[in-house]
């Protein structure tokens, strides 16, 4: 991997790498869900994992992000508190706190990453409260301007997320994964299901976010023009391998293998 | 419940009781001591005990029966309130079962009794040392309401995550600018496990902070049995810039003139009257013979105690 720093974040030393994945393979019984895959990622760094569906890609991102342990291989992150480890060599509770301080997860689905029951404000406030904040006015106005950053009208910071359309749904998902400062984001389809306006929009302000805050971030997709715009780097899945990365630009418009080619060139045209 | 035909001074485990002493077997309230034993050495923690089937339904006590059945003895003297009163009927017919099953005396006076169980509320007056509390719990789970994986809430208690709580206290303030939840307000124990009080009222819960007796909760359709022993530090949850504070009124009771004590509301009529009493009718009762007198004193609800309680 030659390609992978791109820029680092001062308080990250050049050479050590924010994530650190090596022989990760995930076995459903004999089914493979991702077959021996490696890489590393630096500070700041947005990667992409495209291919069809069943090729791994979430299985993958389920992986790294400490909620499917893999069969073999290993995964290791830079953490504020730890250092560079192994995420399945911490305890359950180390894990849980490092996942709650220096990661984000959105979820394709926002009712799977957000908390229908309690308004959005609370849901964009809560990782603060789960990092000990406890100062209500302090959280309300830094709620309020993260409901700012992701363009959502501030009147309705206490409407329900079952009141907001799907993609103001994604935004106050969006503001829930940013708002305690991570280190790491991963997306899982974060523009699956809207419209594709909307999912300009969305695309446009989640890559402002992604440079001001120099975050690095893991997006699946299925989606090329999602990876064209957002990835600095790609990688390319087919049945659980990678079979080809690179910088995103270079895999578009020069893929090398076969099934990437294929890939490519059934996106639509207009 | 049809009363078995008894000889009245006839020991309860005799024969012709056709049931143990204090109606569980022995090695029920041994199960369930071992329980409460647990929950006290790990305050706050919820014990998962083998809850049996009780003579009434889930949600009129069941836990706190069972409890209560587990630490009787013959020299007790049992109190039940329900809501604060002692003679609402769900407090009757549990005093009554416990008078009958294990021939305890029988008391509305809270200094008096050793044990007091209650749905609701803690009395006015203050507990004391050698005196147990036994809380009749619906839902023992703080956190349910906003988690509903209890294999996700084990894990946060277990690793003490109790961020998820404040996101309610943080509704709360945000819908009504208070921390707006009356009763079964969350507190935590010696500042290690979150609590979920019973539905007492927030009013109670200082009370429960550094109290002489013990404090034993049992929630019979959940299975769970936790405790507060004596002395221990409870405290409710708040934000540093929304302290947390009790219930307070403008009026006094109507009927003893106290302004400390829980006030329930009472309608008296379609034309918009209403008094204020205090919830505690035992601590009223002695507040009145004591001479102190409301604005509606002598109106026709204070003599309601003048019935003889069973």
């Amino acid at each position: 991997m030659s390609l992978t720093a791109l820029s680092t974040a001062e308080s990250v030393p050049a050479d050590v790498p924010l994530l650190r994945v090596a022989g990760l393979t995930k076995m459903y019984g004999h089914l493979p869900g991702c077959l021996d895959v490696s890489f590393e990622m630096r500070a700041g760094e947005v990667l992409g994992i495209v291919g069809e569906s069943g090729s791994g890609k979430t299985t993958l991102l389920n992986c790294i992000s400490g909620k499917l342990p893999p069969t073999c291989g290993s995964i290791a992150f830079n953490a504020r508190r730890h250092g560079l480890t192994d995420i399945y060599a911490l305890s359950e509770p180390d894990r849980r706190r490092m996942q709650r301080e220096d990661w984000g997860f959105v979820h394709q689905n926002p009712r799977d990453g957000l908390r229908m029951r309690v308004s959005g404000g609370a849901n964009v406030a809560e990782p603060l409260m789960n990092l000990g904040q406890r100062h209500y006015g302090a959280m309300r106005s830094a709620t309020t301007d993260w409901l700012g950053r992701v363009e959502l009208d501030l009147a309705r910071v206490d409407d329900k997320p079952r009141n907001f359309s799907g993609g103001m749904q994604q935004r106050i998902q969006i503001a829930r994964n940013l708002i305690h400062n991570p280190r790491l984001v991963f997306m899982d389809e974060p523009t699956g299901g809207l419209d594709v306006s909307v999912q300009a929009r969305l695309l446009d302000l989640l890559r402002e976010l992604v440079r001001d805050m120099g975050l690095a971030a893991i997006i699946v997709t299925h989606d090329m023009a999602v990876a064209r715009l957002m990835a600095d780097r790609l990688m390319v899945m087919k049945g659980g391998h990678v079979v080809e990365t690179g910088l995103a630009d270079q895999v578009l418009d020069d893929p090398q293998h076969p099934y990437t080619q294929l890939l490519v060139s059934s996106v639509l045209q207009i | 419940m049809t009363a078995p035909p008894t000889t009245p001074n006839a020991p309860a485990n005799s024969e012709e009781r056709y049931y143990n002493y204090a109606y569980l077997d022995e090695q029920t309230k041994r199960m369930i001591r071992r329980a409460i034993l647990k929950a006290l050495a790990v305050p706050g923690y919820q014990v998962p005990f083998g809850s049996r089937e009780m003579p009434v339904p889930y949600g009129w006590g069941t836990g706190g029966i069972q409890l209560t059945a587990a630490i009787i003895g013959p020299d007790d003297v049992y109190k039940c309130i329900d809501q604060g009163a002692d003679d609402t009927t769900n407090a009757v017919s549990i005093r009554r079962f416990f008078a009958t099953v294990a021939d305890v005396a029988t008391t509305e006076d809270t200094g008096a009794a050793t044990i007091i169980q209650s749905r609701h509320r803690i009395p006015e007056r203050p507990l004391e040392d050698g005196q147990v509390m036994v809380f009749q719990v619906p839902q023992p789970e703080p956190l349910r309401g906003l988690e509903p994986r209890e294999t996700e809430t084990r894990a946060m208690h277990a690793y003490a995550e109790y961020g998820l709580q404040y996101v309610s206290l943080y509704e709360n303030i945000s819908a009504f600018g208070r921390i707006a939840g009356g009763a079964g307000y969350p507190v935590l124990i010696d500042e290690r496990y979150l609590m979920s009080p019973s539905p007492i009222p927030k009013f109670d819960n200082p009370k429960m902070d550094m109290c002489p007796a013990i404090l034993l909760f049992g929630a019979g359709r959940e299975k769970r049995i936790y405790a507060v022993p004596p002395y221990t530090r409870v405290r409710s949850l708040d934000f540093e810039d929304y302290p947390f504070e009790v219930q307070s009124w403008e009026q006094c009771c109507a009927l003893c003139a106290a302004t400390d004590s829980y006030l329930d509301e009472v309608v008296l009529d379609d034309q918009n009257n209403r008094m204020f009493v205090c919830s505690d009718s035992n601590h009223c009762a002695t507040r009145r013979a004591q001479g102190h007198a409301g604005p509606m004193a002598g109106h026709s609800l204070a003599h309601l105690d003048e019935e003889p309680a069973q």
